[in-house]
């Protein structure tokens, strides 16, 4: 594969006259696990949506998986998965059937979701409540079973838009070695998070705020740049400017 | 590349069969909310007017006013309550409300009829009830403001025989049953209101529950999406429209005069073209009670305009163009024609070719309006 998972060039986002991402320029290369960060309203989820098709940038140019998103959105979706907020699965459904649904969406074929629906009834430690509604899940269960809809169709590039919000420690841990795993077969990985120990765990770091990047690179690296000890530092800081800038407004 | 095969529709299609399946309470209602409808509007709507209690002066006595009187009490119209004596009672059983009619027949009705002559009867009935239909009255202009309204029975026989030829002037229109009248009429209705509103709420739902925004990010193409959505509600109207026909015909008797594979093939177009609107108002609105709200107020112009409950010939033409872009209209045609004349599809061309008109261009802007983004 050549170029980069995802390339931004200035992009940008306008909801009437505010600005939720103001010219956004990303790299992310093929294989890591890259996170966005940032405090609430700071542009993550918007920049997740211009980057799926969902939203239309009013500016700039987004490459993902090597396609032009705003072009040709199809094309990217057959080869990204997407794992928003709110999971995005049926809850009338149990978790095979959510499985079986979504492999039927991104135009699996019989065969391939045979073999595929019990790969992934493995992969994401599901087996056991195959036949459960998902609505009666926990928040582990659920957030494995949108992670198993979202990876179905084997996508080159997963969003994770706050995958962990609200989910308890162990279930984070199981989670996070699950995206490792992925990762490790050469899937890209974009999230988001509010979690320092899940920023500590990606490869690299982007933080927005305000719309703005301020800073990409390993968390070794934003810790130096920063001159703070821990990424958890860092965010307190950018969030301190952020609101020092507010009150200067008000 | 092509990223979509036939699949995404099968998936979409299957998932909702398993969703309707699970979600036992919309599917009891879709059942039992036509039989409920039905019965109201079977039951209540009652237009025409059967077994008036009928008062006689027959001060002819002779077996020609005897023959009368056998003549309009074996029509149904009226049960005979008693004889009485002078015309001034008469009045007294009408106002106490114990006579809805009255037969009044002269002294000279039978010598009239043997010397062929035209004899004439009155007959006085109750407007002042609420069952008189309102037009019946306005048709009788003159008569409007009294509060009996007289009607003229003409009885002649040709040689001045004892068979006298009653004929009841066509007040309280007295050939139609309304219950056989409204039925079809209720199958168009109930369609049009509940197919908008599933088809609506199908999509709204998915948009409240975060779903839609999951399917949009698939590669599921804007069609496939929209009628997988929508076709299974094409087997709940088909369902509806034969739990109303079995109940119609249990209950009310109302016909099946002509085939029934070509109201089944003429109800679908009438369904899609439905579950059409139903679409657009799902690209319109962004919670399933808005999709309720606008569900009914389509509804009002369905039942007002189309012909369901008044004639739409009588209406100013504004109404009328309204009435023209329903599609109730058309299908109203096309029910009442297979239904109660017997007319095959072949003769209701016309209308089935409009209300096919009417699916393509509204499952067209449904699909074109929706957007595969979250924006708009």
């Amino acid at each position: 594969m050549s170029g980069l998972g995802v390339e931004a060039h200035g992009l940008r986002k306008a909801f009437g006259s505010a600005v939720a991402v103001a010219g956004l320029d990303l790299a992310v290369k093929w294989g890591e696990i890259f996170g966005l960060l940032g405090p609430n309203g700071s542009g993550k989820t918007t920049t997740i949506r211009m980057l799926t098709g969902l939203l239309e940038p009013s500016g700039g140019q987004a490459r993902v998986v090597d396609i032009d998103v705003v072009a040709s959105p199809e094309r990217v979706r057959a080869r990204i998965g997407y794992m928003s907020q709110r999971f995005g699965f049926y809850e009338d459904l149990t978790i095979e059937e959510n499985i079986r649904f979504y492999g039927g969406v991104y135009g699996l074929t019989r065969r391939e979701r045979r073999e595929r629906i019990p790969q992934q009834l493995t992969r994401y430690r599901l087996d056991q409540r195959r036949k459960q509604l998902a609505g009666t899940l926990s928040g582990g269960w659920k957030q494995r079973l949108a992670l198993a809809c979202a990876t179905v169709h084997r996508p080159d590039l997963v969003f994770l838009d706050e995958p962990t919000a609200g989910v308890d420690p162990a279930s984070r841990q199981l989670f996070w070695n699950l995206i490792r795993e992925d990762a490790a077969e050469g899937i890209t990985v974009i999230v988001t998070t509010h979690y320092m120990d899940e920023a500590e765990r990606c490869d690299r770091l982007a933080f927005l705020s305000r719309g703005h990047l301020i800073g990409v690179g390993t968390p070794a690296e934003i810790t130096e740049r920063f001159g703070l000890p821990t990424i958890e530092a860092v965010f307190i800081e950018l969030q301190r400017r952020d609101d020092a800038e507010l009150g200067l407004l008000a | 590349m092509t990223p979509v095969a036939r699949w995404p529709i099968w998936a979409m299609l299957w998932k909702e069969f398993v969703q309707m399946r699970r979600d036992r309470f919309t599917l009891a209602m879709m059942i039992g909310i036509p039989m409920i409808q039905i019965a109201l509007f079977g039951y209540a709507i009652q237009t025409e007017v059967r077994h008036l209690p009928m008062v006689v002066v027959d001060e002819s006595r002779s077996p020609q006013s005897r023959a009368l009187i056998r003549a309009l009490t074996s029509t149904g119209y009226f049960d005979l309550e008693a004889h009485l004596e002078d015309r001034e009672e008469v009045r007294r059983w009408v106002e106490r409300g114990d006579a809805a009619a009255a037969v009044i027949i002269p002294p000279d009705f039978a010598k009239d009829l043997k010397r062929r002559r035209e004899a004439t009867a009155q007959v006085i009935i109750d407007a002042a009830d609420p069952l008189s239909p309102s037009a019946a009255i306005a048709a009788s202009g003159q008569i409007a403001a009294l509060q009996t309204r007289q009607m003229v029975v003409q009885a002649a026989g040709p040689q001045g025989l004892p068979s006298v030829d009653v004929r009841v002037r066509p007040w309280y229109n007295p050939a139609l049953k309304s219950s056989v009248y409204i039925v079809p009429g209720i199958i168009g209705v109930l369609l049009s209101m509940t197919m908008v509103i599933v088809a609506s709420i199908a999509v709204v739902r998915e948009r409240e529950r975060g779903t839609l925004e999951q399917l949009i990010v698939t590669p599921i193409n804007k069609t496939s999406l929209m009628l997988g959505k929508i076709v299974p509600f094409l087997v709940v109207g088909y369902v509806q429209m034969t739990v109303i026909l079995l109940v119609g015909r249990l209950l009310f008797g109302v016909p099946i005069s002509g085939s029934l594979v070509d109201l089944y093939l003429g109800a679908l177009p009438f369904i899609v073209a439905s579950l059409g609107v139903g679409l657009l108002v799902s690209t319109a609105v962004t919670t399933q009670a808005q999709a309720m709200q606008l569900g009914f107020f389509y509804l009002l112009p369905n039942i007002l305009l189309s012909g369901f409950m008044f004639p739409r010939a009588a209406m100013p033409e504004p109404a009328q163009w309204i009435g023209a872009a329903l599609p109730l209209t058309y299908f109203l045609l096309v029910l009442r024609g297979i239904l109660l004349k017997g007319v095959d599809l072949g003769t209701l061309a016309p209308e089935v070719a409009t209300l096919t008109g009417f699916s393509v261009v509204l499952i067209a802007l449904a699909v074109r309006r929706f957007n595969k983004r979250i924006d708009g």
